[in-house]
């Protein structure tokens, strides 16, 4: 019978948004096929109580293991431990999250098991048990669907893309003693940002600022509009204002920086260069504010506001939190 | 300290891609091409712990066509010491290409292998870790910044809410994205040097690769959008679109 694992990411002791996501892609997936749905499920001790989340998701079977040194994600353990498992169960399709977690632990994986990992998809579908899995290429300026020639067939998806479903159901729970080898590279220190901020590769909104935000002491509006949204959303950023140190790397949205999807981006004083447009269209709804009506950003925007985002932008965040709370 | 820097030819980001008549390559007329810009981090880094140290050797390598010596020459020029051209055309399944660079550095002495954290065209992101894998090397991707100091590579790493310090033991796989340090430009002079560098060239142990690619095509335009209105005064019709429209709030 046809199985699908869905490694489960999960951290500080709850699963993650794209937990959930993969797990109900693994369902879709194996119900296609009259297949079964598997999760596994990593992390130290305590970590079990997760796992009827993982069922409502749609997993049959949720694997647990636990170790102190799965706690934390460690690149060397949680690979020996995901590709041991794999190893001795035989799957036909492993997907992950391409979250930044995912995007270290997949090709590690991949390589383990030695079989190629097709990344960040965005769309799987199957035809006589082909997979055929379409993933943006040259940073979504084109697409490729490509087929997997292997077993097991691995996949990352990419975050915010495939809608989590909740459903009545239950999960076998069963545990496992995971193989953890030895780790090579040790965490020295970790250094925390102020409040924990979502990233904007996974947020559900997101806002991004451009040149026309004037200087990165103007930030301050982003930020509140950010807030009214009341944790759901991050903070993006053009390529320029990044090349200009006025926003980390960590923030830049488009193709030397992060590819996003969240159900709504806001785009703030940002033109909309070609590499820029790249890394957001898939957004599923897409507002630009720009003083300048001609903005290429207002052709691939579903609303635009033509106007000064210092006037603008306080105006939005204050009816978003009107409206949110 | 010997220093492998792996690097990919890619379309100029600023490129417009069109897809080729056969559906399945690019329209390469017109395009331009460069050093995928997360390898030129990788360079500037190597190029750097050579200087701090002031002895060793920066190999630049890449799995390519003979197209994708120009690459490897403006790596010489920006003040890499030799170049290796493995010569194949790297696929869409990247497990092969990491087994052509693996089978190349096995036994090249390397203390710390640099690459950029992806290539900007396949956007794969993996490349790096599985050699690190297939030659049994500790790897740090994503890393901002590598210092290396007795024996030990050290990195920055951004992760989602904070920046960790992650440390491996050399030899290493590191994989570099845009942190403090700018990539040099090439001076002249170093783009003369560079034509008398030593750049070796032979065939990459390319398997076939068990990616199949079925079509590339463009992705759907976005529907028209439109101009809600102008200035602060729209803020109230846009919300409302937001709302019932757009159901996204």
């Amino acid at each position: 019978m046809a199985t699908v694992l869905a490694i489960a990411e999960q951290r500080d002791g709850s699963l993650r948004r794209v937990a959930h996501e993969t797990v109900t892609a693994a369902r879709t997936l194996a119900e296609s096929v009259g297949g079964e749905t598997h999760a596994l499920l990593l992390g130290g001790a305590g970590v079990e109580s997760l796992a009827p989340e993982l069922g409502r998701f749609g997993a049959d079977t949720v694997h647990v293991g636990t170790a102190d040194v799965l706690a934390d994600y460690q690149p060397d353990a949680w690979a020996s431990a995901v590709a041991s498992f794999v190893k001795e169960h035989g799957f036909d399709t492993v997907l992950f999250a391409a979250t930044s977690t995912g995007r270290d632990l997949a090709p590690r994986v991949a390589a383990r098991l030695d079989v190629p990992l097709a990344s960040d998809a965005v769309e799987l579908e199957t035809e006589d048990r082909a997979l055929r899995i379409t993933r943006p290429v040259y940073a979504g300026k084109a697409m490729a669907t490509v087929v997997v020639d292997a077993e097991p067939r691995l996949v990352s998806l990419r975050p915010n893309v495939f809608t989590p479903i909740e459903r009545a159901g239950a999960a076998t729970v069963s545990s496992f003693q995971p193989v953890t080898g030895e780790s090579r590279v040790r965490l020295r220190e970790r250094q925390q940002a102020t409040g924990g901020q979502l990233d904007v590769g996974e947020a559900t909104i997101v806002i991004s600022g451009g040149r026309g935000m004037q200087g990165p002491e103007r930030w301050q509006i982003l930020e509140e509009l950010r807030d009214a949204f009341g944790g759901r959303a991050a903070l993006g950023a053009s390529r320029a204002v990044v090349d200009a140190g006025w926003r980390p790397h960590a923030e830049q949205v488009g193709q030397t920086g992060k590819t996003v999807a969240p159900a709504l981006y806001i785009a703030v004083g940002i033109s909309g260069a070609i590499q820029h447009l790249a890394g957001m269209r898939t957004a599923g709804t897409i507002v630009a504010i720009n003083k300048d009506p001609d903005a290429p950003i207002f052709k691939v925007a579903d609303y635009g506001i033509v106007g000064d985002a210092f006037e603008v932008v306080p105006k939005l965040a204050e009816a978003i939190r009107a409206h949110v709370t | 300290m010997k220093i492998y820097v792996c690097i990919k030819r890619v379309p100029d980001t600023a490129a417009r891609i069109r897809i080729a008549s056969d559906g399945v390559s690019i329209d390469a007329a017109g395009v331009k091409y460069i050093i995928s810009p997360y390898d030129e981090f990788a360079i500037e880094a190597a190029l750097r712990l050579k200087e701090k140290q002031g002895e060793g050797e920066v190999v630049a390598v890449t799995v390519g066509s003979a197209a994708a010596a120009e690459q490897l020459r403006g790596a010489l020029a920006m003040g890499a010491d030799r170049a290796i051209l493995l010569k194949g055309e790297p696929g869409w399944d990247g497990l092969e290409t990491a087994r052509a660079l693996a089978a190349a550095l096995r036994d090249a002495g390397a203390d710390l292998i640099l690459f950029g954290m992806k290539a900007v065209d396949s956007d794969q992101q993996q490349v790096g870790p599985m050699v690190g894998e297939m030659l049994d090397l500790p790897c740090i991707t994503v890393a901002a910044d590598v210092e290396v100091e007795d024996g030990i590579a050290l990195c920055h790493r951004e992760v989602e809410g904070g920046v960790e310090v992650l440390e491996a033991p050399l030899p290493a796989v590191v994989t570099m994205t845009k942190g403090a340090i700018e990539p040099r430009y090439a001076s002249l002079k170093g783009i003369m040097a560079a034509k008398k560098k030593p750049l070796e060239e032979k065939d990459a142990q390319l398997g076939a690769g068990r990616i199949r690619l079925e079509k590339l095509s463009l992705p759907a335009d976005r529907k028209e959008g439109r101009v809600v209105g102008e200035g602060p005064d729209a803020v109230a019709e846009l919300v409302r679109l937001l709302r019932e429209e757009a159901k996204v709030i």
